[in-house]
């Protein structure tokens, strides 16, 4: 396996489990530079714990991460994260541009303080989602959407190599989400890659060129047009998938179905 | 200097000591963790103090802040067996601790100058008394020292960490994502909360170090949208609070400590009432405003909808509101009033017109 190209993220037989409990399930997952790859599968699959294991947020019960082909401890400065939008305080007293700095706080180091520089950046990545006119708002004033961009924004002041996103698509408006994704796509044309958790299957098609297909175990992981497949959203959401790729019969993306 | 400016000059460092941590409780939603740790490092004190046999030894403070930093593991220990949710765990922690001082106190140090009244209260009129005296020089009160070297270092840590206090209160994933330990930062600010409670119980007593750290920050809460502010605002509201409490009890020959406290709360009442954006005073208002100007859409939109129709003789009638909009006669006719100030409606025998300006809100109103 040496003379094979280099992952931008490459997960080996990862386990992580709350007490006894396996929330994650031996999970081998190879992610190739440039791709845009959306994470999806049932709630409780363990997508967001995936994020954060592979962030070094949460300590696997086994197995290893790798980003690039060395532990996240070694690459923080190439990884940028967006964590889900309810998982911060939004009446914290702070403007958005002191946000979208925040994501220069790894490359600025403990102590030091962001200088102009820092404060460009932010305005430039404000700009590329359309926020610069709120840089000084309080983020409470924030719409749900807003909020969203803010936190792209700010992952893009990290200017990493691979980006870890958390449902960025969550309480957006449909404006918004085409936006977002047009970034991302630029994100991945830069040759960047991106892993979205990801919960509306009718658009992995148009939005993504990769999946991974997540319930616990990983299901399947590869090009959208190899892996995204009937069978295997069936595997992943144990039969209660509203969705098929081939009839394109549309209900709920996701059903949620009788628990037995 | 005399006595008087001394007690107030260490009610202003107190204050001012306790503000800073407290902003950091306070948006860390910890307010609780302050109550626990300033009733447990009783505790400390009291076995530092069988092991010194010196009120006023530095270790006692260390011993104390040391405690501070236990009851947070205890509690969180606690937390994360997810089998007691953490209000309950902090409910249980500190008081086992606490009494176990007090206990401690009652058998074993009884006649000595650490009673619980003093703990619990503090005496700042005494403490002008307690003295730094080095070869025949008076320095002055042992409290102004110890409470500004505290400060001192409240001001550094939060200082030179601001940026990664900032990141880890705000969004602590991401903290430990980028490298700044979320853990260490918190440990930190729970050993600065611990040697401001300790440093300050003597003079306050460690039930109003409480009201020093959570109330002058939750004031300030609402009044600022940056934490910069927050910062400075808690200190002077925290300072004005320490003077103004200071003066009350010369007033009502109360203690000076309680009154204090009692002035952080009236502070925070006032804000509560009267802060510019978020105070109940200002919500109120907006609220009937609001009301106000939703009244003027919905007689902007009734009568648009049925206007040019055959039953817009009936339905656009003064009298008619009150029927079908469900309005009663003297608000209709203070909406109408109000509604004619402001060039939405004309009146013509009893019917009802709307003007130009009238006709736009209604239209932008029905595309919201």
């Amino acid at each position: 396996m040496d003379n094979e190209e280099i992952k931008a993220i490459r997960v080996d037989d990862l386990t992580v489990a709350y007490r006894d409990k396996p929330v994650l399930w031996d999970i081998d997952l190879n992610v190739p530079p440039g791709v845009l790859m959306a994470i999806v599968g049932p709630n409780g699959a363990g997508k967001t714990t995936l994020i954060k294991s592979i962030l070094g947020l949460v300590k696997p019960a086994a197995g290893q991460v790798l980003i690039y082909g060395k532990p996240y401890q070694q690459q923080r400065s190439l990884v940028g994260y967006v964590p889900q939008r309810e998982s911060v305080d939004w009446d914290f007293p702070t403007s958005v541009l002191d946000v979208v700095m925040m994501g220069r706080y790894g490359i600025i180091g403990w102590i030091r303080r962001p200088g102009r520089e820092d404060r460009e950046l932010a305005m430039q990545a404000l700009e590329k989602v359309r926020m610069q006119d709120f840089a000084n708002r309080q983020i409470s004033q924030l719409s749900g959407g807003q909020q969203q961009r803010v936190f792209l924004a700010r992952a893009l002041v990290q200017d990493a190599k691979v980006y870890l996103m958390d449902e960025p698509f969550q309480g957006v408006d449909a404006t918004t989400e085409k936006a977002i994704v047009e970034l991302l796509q630029q994100l991945r044309s830069d040759g960047r890659t991106v892993a979205v958790v990801h919960h509306d299957l009718q658009t992995v098609i148009e939005y993504f060129d990769w999946v991974t297909l997540l319930n616990v175990r990983s299901i399947a992981s590869g090009p959208v047009a190899e892996v995204f497949t009937d069978e295997n959203l069936h595997l992943t959401y144990a039969g209660r998938v509203a969705f098929s790729r081939e009839s394109k019969e549309q209900k709920n993306s996701l059903s949620d179905g009788d628990k037995q | 200097m005399n006595a008087e400016i001394e007690i107030q000059l260490i009610a202003s460092v107190v204050a001012a000591a306790c503000a800073l941590p407290g902003v950091f409780l306070v948006l860390r939603r910890m307010a609780l963790m302050s109550d626990a740790i300033s009733h447990a490092i009783l505790v400390g004190i009291v076995l530092a103090f069988f092991v010194t046999k010196n009120i006023a030894s530095p270790f006692l403070i260390i011993a104390a802040a040391f405690t501070g930093v236990i009851t947070v593991v205890l509690v969180e220990l606690l937390n994360r067996t997810r089998l007691v949710k953490e209000d309950a765990a902090i409910g249980l922690v500190f008081p086992v601790l606490f009494s176990i001082g007090v206990i401690l106190i009652a058998r074993y140090a009884g006649n000595v100058h650490l009673d619980t009244d003093a703990v619990l209260l503090g005496e700042l009129a005494f403490a002008p008394f307690n003295r730094i005296v080095i070869s025949g020089y008076d320095l002055g009160p042992q409290a102004l020292y110890v409470m500004s070297a505290v400060l001192l270092v409240n001001i550094l840590f939060i200082a030179l960490f601001y940026k990664e206090l900032k990141l880890a209160t705000f969004d602590s994933g991401l903290a430990a994502a980028l490298g700044f330990s979320p853990v260490f930062i918190h440990y930190t600010l729970m050993s600065l909360v611990s040697i401001t409670t300790v440093g300050a119980f003597e003079a306050v007593g460690s039930i109003l170090v409480v009201a020093l750290m959570i109330a002058p920050p939750a004031t300030a809460y609402l009044l600022t949208d940056s934490l910069m502010w927050m910062l400075g605002l808690s200190v002077s509201i925290g300072v004005i609070s320490g003077i103004s409490g200071y003066w009350l009890a010369r007033f009502m020959d109360a203690s000076i400590a309680g009154c204090m406290a009692t002035m952080t709360g009236i502070f925070f009442i006032l804000g509560l009432l009267f802060a510019p954006e978020r105070g109940m005073v200002a919500l109120a208002r907006r609220h009937a405003r609001n009301r106000w100007e939703f009244a003027l859409w919905t007689l902007a939109v009734h009568l648009f909808n049925h206007e040019n129709l055959p039953e817009s003789a009936t339905e656009n009638r003064v009298d008619h509101l009150h029927e079908h909009v469900g309005w009663d006669r003297e608000y209709a006719q203070k909406v109408l009033t109000h509604a004619k100030q402001r060039d939405i409606v004309e009146q013509e025998n009893g019917r009802l017109y709307l003007t130009r300006t009238g006709r736009q809100m209604a239209k932008r109103a029905l595309v919201k």
